[in-house]
C-alpha cells in the first residue's frame, strides 16, 4: 500500500495536478480571506470556508479524475493486477495519496486563523472545527471523484461525470423544495428503489426467485405501510434529499456546532465509494 | 512449476478459451505459439491473474491464483502485450515502484533495480523519461519490471511485437539468457521466432492446445516425407534416367528447365532422405554432371503449425483469417 501511496503522490507532484489543486484551493482561500476577514471585517473564518466550499465542485475533478481512469487508458492496470498486492490496497493507497494532496493546501489555511488573531479576536474551537469539516467534505467528495475514476478510462470523462455528481449534491437541498412532499410522492420514490433494487439483486446473483421473493415481500410491507400509516411517509423525500447533501451537512460546521452525526456520515460515504471502487476495479477481470 | 488444469473463459456468447490444461515445468522456456485471436494473451492473463476464468484452476507452486493470489503473484513476473509502463516516470523511479509493490526492502532495492538493468541493458537511459524512449526500450524497461525480485517464473506476452529486426534479435538474446535462471514463458505468432528461442512448444488454436512438445520432436512427428530439391546442368531426360535406379525415391518431379539446368524434387521415406542424398549425388558423379544444388526439405514448424492450427479453417472462416496472418508474419524477421 505504501508502494502505491508513494507512487502516486510522486506523480502528481511530476504532473502539475498537485499544484494546480493547491494553488487554486489557497487561491481561493486567499480571495475570500480577503474578502471577508480582512475587507468586511469579519472575525468568523469558518463563513470564509462555508463561502467557499463550492471551489471543491472545481478541484475535486482535478485531483482525482486521473487516479484509476488514467491507469486504465496507459494498460497500467494490468500491473497492478499482476503485481503481488490486493485491490483493497491499489484503491486505499491512491486515496490516502488524494488526501494527502488535500491535506497540504489544509495545513496552510489552518495558519489563517492564527494570522488573523493577530487583528482581532478569533474563536479558535469554531475555526478549526469549520476547517476539520471543510477536510471532511473535501475527503468525502474525493472519494466519490475516486469511483467515478475507475468507473471510467478516460479522465475527461471521470471528470466531467464527477463535476455533475457533485454539482447535483451541491444543489440537492435547492432541488428538495421543489419536491412533492405528498405521501403518494414517498411511496412512489421508495417503489422505484425497490424496483431497482429488485433487478440490481437480480443482476447480482442471477436468481430471479430470490430477487422476486425480497421484492414482494418488501412491496408488500410498503403497500401496507402507504395504505395504514400514510401520513407517516409525508414529506419523506425532501427530508432524504436533504440530508443526503454532503454540503448541508458541512454547513452545520460554519455555524460553529461540531455535528458528530456528519463525521460518521462523511465517513461512511468515504468507506462505501472506496468499497464502490474497489469492486468496480474488482470486477473489471470478470470481464464477460 | 505452474498447472493449468481446464481452463475455459467465455465472452458472452464467444469462447476464448476452452478446456486448456498444461503444465510448465521449471529451467525451460515455453513457447505459446497460434494465430491472432487464438486464445494466447487470454491464457496469459489468467495464469497471472489479471483475468478471472470462468472454470478450471491456474496453481503456481501449489498456490492457487485466485485462493492466494500474493504467494501466487509472487513467483510470477509478467510482461502484457504493451508494457504497462507510466510515461512520466523514470525507468529507475518506475522500477522503484515495482519493486516496493513487490516487497523488496528497501535496503536491497538499489542493487536488485542496478542488477536489473544491467541485464536488460538499460542502465544508460535510467534517468530519462519513459515517454522519450523508443519501444524498443520500453519493451526492455517492461521486461525488467517483470524480472526484478527474482521471480522464479516470467510471463511475456508477444515481447518483440513492434521491434525493428535488430531489437528483435537483442531481446530474443536478452530471453535466451533469462531462459539460464529462470522459467521462461513467452506467446507469439512468429514461427521463427518460438523456434529459435524455446524448448517447448505449445500450439494453441482456438483457445484450444492442439500441440506441447520440442521443436524438434514437432518436426520428426509432422515430418511425412523427405523431400529433396536438386538443381544439375542437365536435361531433365538425362535426370530422369540417373534417378530412376534409386529405389528409395517414390516420386520425381522436374519443375523446370532452363538454360541448361534443370530442377527437380525428389520424395522419398523421411528415413531414407540422407541415403537419397547420397546416392543422388554419386549418380551425377559417375556421369561427371555437375550438381548445382542438393537441398533436403524438412518439415518445418511453420508446416506442422499450419496444419495444426489449419485443420479447424476450413470449419470457421475466421480462423483462416488468422492463419493467413501468421503465415504472412513468418517472413518477417
Amino acid at each position: 500500500m505504501s508502494a502505491i501511496f508513494r507512487h502516486e503522490l510522486s506523480s502528481s507532484f511530476t504532473s502539475l495536478t498537485g499544484y494546480v489543486f493547491g494553488a487554486f484551493l489557497l487561491l481561493f482561500a486567499g480571495i475570500f480571506t480577503m474578502v471577508y476577514n480582512l475587507n468586511y471585517q469579519v472575525a468568523n473564518f469558518e463563513y470564509v470556508l462555508g463561502q467557499m466550499a463550492f471551489v471543491f465542485l472545481i478541484i475535486v475533478p482535478i485531483l482525482t479524475m486521473r487516479v484509476l481512469a488514467e491507469e486504465r487508458r496507459q494498460k497500467t492496470d494490468q500491473l497492478l493486477y499482476s503485481l503481488p498486492l490486493s485491490m483493497t490496497q491499489v484503491v486505499l493507497g491512491k486515496y490516502a495519496a488524494v488526501l494527502c494532496m488535500l491535506a497540504l493546501p489544509m495545513a496552510v489555511i489552518c495558519l489563517y486563523p492564527i494570522l488573523l488573531s493577530a487583528f482581532g479576536s478569533i474563536y479558535f474551537p469554531a475555526a478549526y472545527g469549520a476547517i476539520a469539516g471543510f477536510f471532511l467534505l473535501g475527503a468525502a467528495l474525493s472519494a466519490i471523484g475516486v469511483f467515478v475514476s475507475s468507473v471510467t478510462e478516460s479522465q475527461a470523462v471521470a471528470a466531467g461525470l464527477c463535476f455533475v455528481v457533485m454539482l447535483v449534491n451541491y444543489f440537492l437541498d435547492s432541488l428538495a423544495d421543489f419536491v412533492s412532499s405528498s405521501a403518494f410522492t414517498s411511496f412512489a420514490m421508495l417503489a422505484i428503489v425497490l424496483i431497482l433494487l429488485v433487478i440490481i439483486l437480480w443482476r447480482m446473483t442471477r436468481n430471479s426467485t430470490v430477487a422476486l421473493g425480497i421484492g414482494v415481500v418488501l412491496g408488500v410491507g410498503l403497500c401496507v405501510l402507504y395504505v395504514l400509516r400514510g401520513d407517516e411517509l409525508t414529506g419523506l423525500v425532501p427530508e432524504l434529499l436533504k440530508n443526503l447533501s454532503l454540503f448541508e451537512r458541512f454547513y452545520t460546521f460554519v455555524d460553529g456546532i461540531f455535528d458528530v452525526t456528519a463525521v460518521v456520515y462523511d465517513l461512511s460515504i468515504i468507506g462505501f465509494f472506496l468499497f464502490l471502487s474497489v469492486q468496480s476495479m474488482e470486477k473489471r477481470r470478470w470481464a464477460e | 512449476m505452474i498447472e493449468v488444469s481446464h481452463l475455459t473463459k467465455r465472452y458472452g456468447s464467444h469462447t476464448a478459451v476452452s478446456d486448456l490444461s498444461f503444465t510448465i515445468d521449471k529451467g525451460q522456456i515455453y513457447g505459446f505459439l497460434g494465430p491472432n485471436g487464438a486464445g494466447k494473451s487470454t491464457t496469459m492473463n489468467i495464469m497471472t491473474g489479471c483475468l478471472a476464468a470462468t472454470s478450471g484452476l491456474v496453481k503456481i507452486d501449489g498456490h492457487d491464483i485466485f485462493e492466494e493470489p500474493r504467494q501466487a503473484k509472487r513467483r510470477l513476473g509478467y510482461l502484457p502485450e504493451q508494457p504497462p509502463v507510466y510515461l512520466d516516470r523514470t525507468p529507475w523511479e518506475y522500477l522503484t515502484f515495482v519493486g516496493r509493490a513487490k516487497g523488496i526492502p528497501d535496503r536491497e532495492l538499489p542493487g536488485q533495480i542496478r542488477r536489473v538493468m544491467g541485464e536488460t541493458q538499460i542502465a544508460d537511459v535510467s534517468s530519462r523519461l519513459i515517454k522519450n524512449l523508443s519501444k524498443g526500450y520500453r519493451q526492455r524497461v517492461g521486461i525488467a519490471q517483470a524480472i526484478l525480485g527474482d521471480p522464479e517464473t516470467v510471463i511475456l506476452d508477444e515481447p518483440t511485437v513492434g521491434l525493428d529486426p535488430k531489437q528483435i534479435i537483442e531481446i530474443r538474446e536478452l530471453i535466451q539468457s533469462l531462459g539460464k535462471s529462470h522459467t521462461v514463458v513467452l506467446s507469439s505468432h512468429i514461427l521463427s521466432e518460438v523456434q529459435a528461442v524455446c524448448q517447448t512448444v505449445l500450439i494453441i488454436s482456438k483457445g484450444k492446445l492442439v500441440a506441447c512438445d520440442t521443436p524438434e520432436n514437432l518436426e520428426r512427428l509432422f515430418a511425412g516425407s523427405a523431400s529433396i530439391e536438386i538443381t544439375a546442368e542437365a536435361t531433365g531426360e538425362q535426370v530422369r534416367r540417373l534417378l530412376s535406379p534409386i529405389g528409395a525415391i517414390s516420386q520425381l518431379d522436374i519443375i523446370r528447365e532452363e538454360n541448361g539446368r534443370c530442377h527437380a524434387q525428389l520424395t522419398g521415406q523421411p528415413e531414407d532422405g540422407e541415403d537419397i542424398c547420397r546416392r543422388v549425388f554419386f549418380a551425377f558423379c559417375r556421369e561427371k554432371l555437375p550438381l548445382l544444388q542438393l537441398n533436403m526439405v524438412k518439415a518445418s514448424l511453420e508446416d506442422i503449425f499450419l496444419e495444426l492450427t489449419g485443420g479447424e479453417v476450413s470449419a470457421d472462416s475466421s480462423g483462416a483469417d488468422g492463419t493467413a496472418e501468421a503465415e504472412e508474419e513468418v517472413e518477417q524477421p
